[in-house]
């Protein structure tokens, strides 16, 4: 197999920081997905299926904020609007089909955020960050206000799902068969995100988050590429709303405004942004310490306050999150041209270090 | 045959008239210096080619386009390259993948994301980072490269993209004379393939190094013509006598 480089072009520092953290964690997690529901209660497996949810949510904000520095504060709005299409479906059509839930959510986000898109990234000019931050903060909370008053859909009370989601006649409740669901659709978000950010696609997002006006220069049609990464966020946040909807049984305007779209913000910022890891690992330390504090009689009026102080502490002192604690800034970036050494080449490297040649 | 023609360009910020009805003609595979005192226009003159600002009156012509209102990703996509004054590399990639990154810009978006280019583009990474003097830097970030490497790789950035036109912005700023010497030995092969415009206040460099020699002075040319030219002129003359 052809080699992407040499074992003399890799600096000592570089060689000595080899080693990866990020696999481990993967395999953790992933060993951790598998289990879960064999060691929890049912009514855990309910939460823990709604953190899953939460994760795909989460992954589509880190992709927006994390990878091609898109600051979105209306992500909501596309985990929303989808969760109420097929809540639509469901309560004037009748229509529960997983397999037509999943595209409906995936679908109706991609649209909403093409047509933010279109307005808030793709004008003669490129946008600046806080443009961007007000445009899709606006949007969520119109359209939240819309909703709220919208009687059709519910109004201010939201819309109730009473029929389960079904494949063929066979229900699918809120519970182990759901989580794994959920947990599919998890793992094939978060490969497909990741084979994404680490192509070479993944290179010029990388470019754009440092330096986007170099990247003009050398040719490259930034807004383009931000505006895909937006509408493939879009997408998957309206995947996240679409079984969010169905897995609690009821959509309501506040799973499309500010509130959530704050939070996504928070699970990546506090899990570690840019590293598709950290937002899932911000939903479960974010909603674990929520459950566990809003269940002691002590902290149940200011379990908000105590979190939020937790929240503020971590985004403060450690930008890059929790998992920024054991993930070099090195290893987050990732490497894109150069194929790890082999055995062969750790040998080759010993003999240089000594001067034999 | 002229590559560049720049006509009658004017480019004010609010009151100060940066330059003023400037006309330069480029020829292909020349080397291109404009020289003046600081404040002169050189650079600005260089920002209206690469398209960091339009200008208010005139055009610029490249390769018989007129591109005076084009945006700088598609300048750069019909051969233009530009090393800017401040050196912009991306400090936290590899030196491999800024120039992966610099070589691969005119890839469709498909082939960036099944990531079928990467192989295919290696032996010229790799020629260019010997040429620069960067192999054994391949893997470093470029952010922890010396200053003078960093320069170096910005052209290495530049040069791979095998423009047309490469722009450099004072590309010694802030090098040692050793290593200002070798890159004018770094850009000498470049002639045969690309013309080349180089803002520079290293006199000896530039004089070296260039065909023909553009003067500025407060927004206006003062001379035009080849180096030889340029040395006998008396009214550059007057102006680095009187001015600098």
């Amino acid at each position: 197999m052809k080699q992407f480089i040499n074992s003399n072009l890799l600096s000592k520092e570089n060689r000595r920081n080899s080693f990866r953290v990020i696999p481990i964690v993967e395999i953790i997690l992933l060993l951790l997905l598998l289990v879960t529901p064999l060691f929890v209660s049912d009514f855990l497996t309910i939460i823990v299926t709604r953190m899953l949810i939460l994760c795909i949510f989460a992954i589509s904000f880190d992709l927006c904020w994390g990878f091609a520095g898109i600051l979105t504060f209306g992500q909501a709005l596309f985990f929303g609007m989808a969760g109420y299409a097929v809540a639509l479906f469901a309560n004037k059509l009748g229509f529960v089909q997983l397999w037509g839930i999943i595209p409906i959510g995936i679908i109706v986000g991609f649209i909403i955020s093409f047509l933010l898109a279109w307005f808030l990234l793709l004008g003669k000019r490129a946008p600046e960050i806080i443009f961007i931050a007000l445009g899709t903060l606006t949007a969520g909370y119109a359209a939240e206000r819309l909703v709220a008053g919208w009687y059709w859909a519910g109004g201010g009370n939201g819309m109730s799902i009473y029929d389960f989601l079904k494949v063929g006649q066979f229900e699918i409740e809120p519970g182990v068969l759901f989580y794994y669901i959920s947990a599919s659709l998890l793992l094939i978000v978060y490969l497909v995100s990741r084979y994404l950010v680490r192509s070479q696609f993944g290179l010029v997002l990388a470019g754009i988050r440092q330096n986007e006006n170099r990247l003009s220069y050398l040719g490259y049609k930034v807004q383009t590429y931000k505006a895909i990464v937006f509408c493939f966020s879009g997408a998957i946040a309206g995947l996240a709303g679409a079984l969010y909807a169905h897995h609690e049984g009821f959509i309501g305007p506040g799973s499309m405004g500010i509130v959530l779209s704050t939070y996504v913000v928070l699970y990546g910022l506090f899990g570690g942004a840019g590293t598709l890891l950290g937002p899932i690992i911000g939903v479960i330390a974010i909603e674990s310490i929520k459950f566990t504090l809003s269940d002691i009689d002590a902290f149940k009026s200011y379990w908000p306050v105590l979190l939020g102080i937790i929240l503020l502490v971590v985004v403060v002192y450690k930008p890059t999150g929790l998992l920024g604690f054991i993930v070099s800034q090195r290893e987050r970036i990732g490497s894109f041209g150069l194929i790890r050494r082999d055995v062969s080449d750790d040998k080759s490297i010993q003999k240089n270090e000594n001067g034999v040649s | 045959m002229k590559l560049l023609e720049i006509n009658k360009v004017r480019k004010n910020f609010g009151v100060l008239c940066a330059l003023d009805d400037v006309s330069v003609s480029v020829n292909a595979n020349t080397f291109h210096g404009l020289i003046g005192p600081n404040g002169s226009g050189k650079s600005t003159l260089l920002s209206i080619i690469a398209g960091a600002h339009y200008a208010d009156n005139g055009s610029v012509v490249f390769d018989k386009n007129d591109i005076t209102k084009t945006s700088p990703e598609i300048r750069a996509r019909k051969g233009l390259s530009l090393k800017f004054q401040i050196t912009a590399i991306l400090p936290e990639l590899s030196t491999y993948d800024n120039l992966l990154l610099s070589i691969q810009s005119s890839q469709s978006i498909w082939k960036l994301i099944s990531s079928k280019s990467k192989g295919i583009l290696h032996d010229k990474i790799m020629d260019a980072l010997e040429r620069f003097k960067l192999a054994d830097r391949a893997d470093t970030l470029a952010g922890e490269l010396s200053h003078g490497l960093q320069q170096w790789l910005e052209i290495a950035m530049s040069v791979i993209r095998e423009p047309k036109l490469l722009l450099l912005d004072e590309p010694t700023g802030g090098m040692s004379p050793e290593e200002r010497r070798a890159t004018g030995e770094l850009l000498m092969p470049i002639k045969k393939t690309c013309t080349l415009i180089i803002v520079e206040h290293d006199l000896d460099f530039i004089k070296d190094i260039c065909d023909n020699l553009t003067v500025l002075d407060q927004g206006k040319i003062v001379d035009t013509g080849t180096v030889e030219q340029i040395k006998l002129s008396k009214k550059v003359q007057e102006v680095y006598t009187t001015r600098v």
